[in-house]
């Protein structure tokens, strides 16, 4: 690879619409190879759907996202932009990782099995080379005794802790959490939590929704405040939290210390 | 009943014999049903409305014709286009016909019942559409239509005694012809709900056995 002139993950002027309210109304972002980034903001200001369109697994209306130099979602020529196929939007998803809210583990599989299904479909690696790297992964996120539980039989936070083991497995180049520790019991946050810092500190780069704004100050090396479709202030995570400039993020703060 | 012990005995083979093709052309019904019935099912569910379209009328008016008339479709119909089935083989046919309609709506009601974030999941770690059917969507789908598929095998078992129309040998025509000839009409056929029951009893159990172990993930 050449010395890096492009970001890891660069945003431009991304514009999304769901039927006629606009939802992205022109965001930029950059982030850099091993970056940990937050993004805070009120109920409704697109921060999921921001999420979404970086995983492809919502369409938009304009603007441009290029993934470690390659534009990923669409295709342009002659005028016209395209959606590219099923394929090719496989291929680019495979690169990032995903983690839901929701956990959404494959409640057929165990945990093993929910680590390995990539690995062995789109990776398309021999059985026992996958299972080793579940393995691996599953004792990463302290849940190497569970491997065989189905999903069923775990808790909330072991779920999730098995989502993220998912994700990571992939060796994605970017990792996307949309606030994975909202559907959770109080007790059950933290240990979810040690295990981004986890990752974090391992040098992934991760792209973070939340609304732990003592995690989002601990973790990240910038912070990102949404605001109705717009990224209304980008800094370091002393800038937003200590010194805001922005007056809505001001108030943001305000509302949600707690 | 030692009259008809004797006369059962004599009748034996035939009464097997209709046994078999009973379970048989069940069987073979839902074998090729089921294949028909998850293309369908996932075409219903997923095709765009020009694909899913023809899929929804066949659906449609499979459900809705008795299957007496689909037997005797499947009979006489192919026989004008110049195409000869054998009455067995133009019974399994409209089984089939039958059982992939039905089959088709169970897959697609079970898999309009996953949760998007499945597909969700399953997207963002690469799969391609194929690959998320194959490993996430229907293995999901096809537990939870279980049990109804299974009461699908017991239509069939029942829809079967009415190839007896079109000259299939199944176990109701056997029973008939056995009547036939020694006249004990109550008898025998009381002895063929009997075995009918008893088919249907045991898938219906085999069926609750199912649902057992596959509610416990
Ligand atoms: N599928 C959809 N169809 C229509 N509108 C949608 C859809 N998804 C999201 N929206 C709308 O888009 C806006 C942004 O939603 P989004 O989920 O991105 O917000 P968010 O910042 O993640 O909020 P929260 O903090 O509550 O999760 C909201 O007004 C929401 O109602
Ligand atoms: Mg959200």
């Amino acid at each position: 690879m050449s010395d890096k002139q492009h970001p890891l993950l660069a945003i431009r002027g991304l514009k999304k619409q769901f039927g006629a309210t606009e939802v992205l109304k022109g965001v930029d972002l950059d982030l850099n190879k091993g970056d940990v980034v937050s993004i805070i903001g009120s109920s409704g200001s697109g921060k999921t759907t921001l999420l979404r369109c970086v995983n492809l697994l919502e369409e938009y209306q304009g603007g441009e996202i290029a993934l470690d130099g390659e534009t990923i979602g669409y295709r342009s020529g002659d005028g016209r932009r395209r959606r590219l196929s099923d394929r090719e939007l496989s291929r680019q998803r495979a690169m990032t990782g995903m983690v839901f809210q929701s956990f959404n583990l494959f409640p057929h599989l165990t945990a093993a099995g929910n680590v390995m299904l990539g690995l062995r479909k789109v990776l398309k690696l021999p059985k026992a080379e996958a299972r080793a790297i579940a393995e691996n992964w599953l004792a990463r996120v302290g849940l190497a005794a569970r491997a065989d539980h189905y999903p069923s039989q775990l808790s909330g936070g072991q779920q999730q802790r098995v989502a993220i083991a998912r994700a990571l497995a992939m060796n994605p180049k970017l990792v996307l959490l949309d606030e994975v520790t909202s559907a959770l019991d109080p007790e059950l946050v933290q240990e979810v939590l040690n295990t981004v810092k986890g990752i974090a500190d391992d040098g992934a780069t991760l792209l973070i929704v939340t609304h732990e704004m003592r995690f989002a100050r601990d973790v990240s090396s910038r912070v990102v405040f949404m605001e109705q479709g717009r990224i209304a202030e980008d800094g370091p995570p002393a800038q937003i939290f200590g010194a805001p400039k922005n007056a809505r993020l001001a108030e943001f703060l305000r509302t949600t210390r707690h | 009943m030692q009259a008809f012990l004797d006369q059962l005995w004599i009748a034996r083979w035939p009464l097997w014999e209709g046994l078999l093709l009973t379970i048989g052309s069940a069987a073979g019904s839902i074998l090729f049903g089921t294949l028909l019935g998850v293309i369908v099912g996932v075409q219903l569910a997923y095709a765009p409305w020009w694909l899913r379209l023809p899929f929804r009328i066949y659906v449609d008016i499979m459900r809705g014709t008795p299957v007496l008339v689909l037997i005797l479709a499947a009979y006489y119909i192919p026989a004008v286009a110049g195409l000869s089935l054998g009455p067995t083989q133009a019974g399994i046919l409209a089984l089939t016909l039958f059982a992939g309609a039905h089959i088709g709506e169970l897959i697609r009601g079970s898999l309009q019942a996953i949760q998007p974030g499945q597909a969700e999941a399953g997207r963002s770690i690469g799969l391609t559409f194929p690959q998320l059917l194959a490993y996430v969507l229907l293995p999901q789908a096809v537990r939870s239509a279980l049990p109804p598929w299974i009461n699908t095998g017991v239509e069939l078992i029942k829809g079967s005694s009415l190839l007896s129309i079109i000259g299939v040998g199944e176990l109701l025509l056997k029973t008939q012809e056995v009547i036939g000839r020694n006249f004990m009409t109550i008898q025998f056929y009381v002895f063929a709900g009997i075995l009918y029951l008893a088919i249907n009893i045991a898938l219906d159990q085999l069926g609750k056995a199912v649902e057992r172990r596959v509610g416990q993930h």
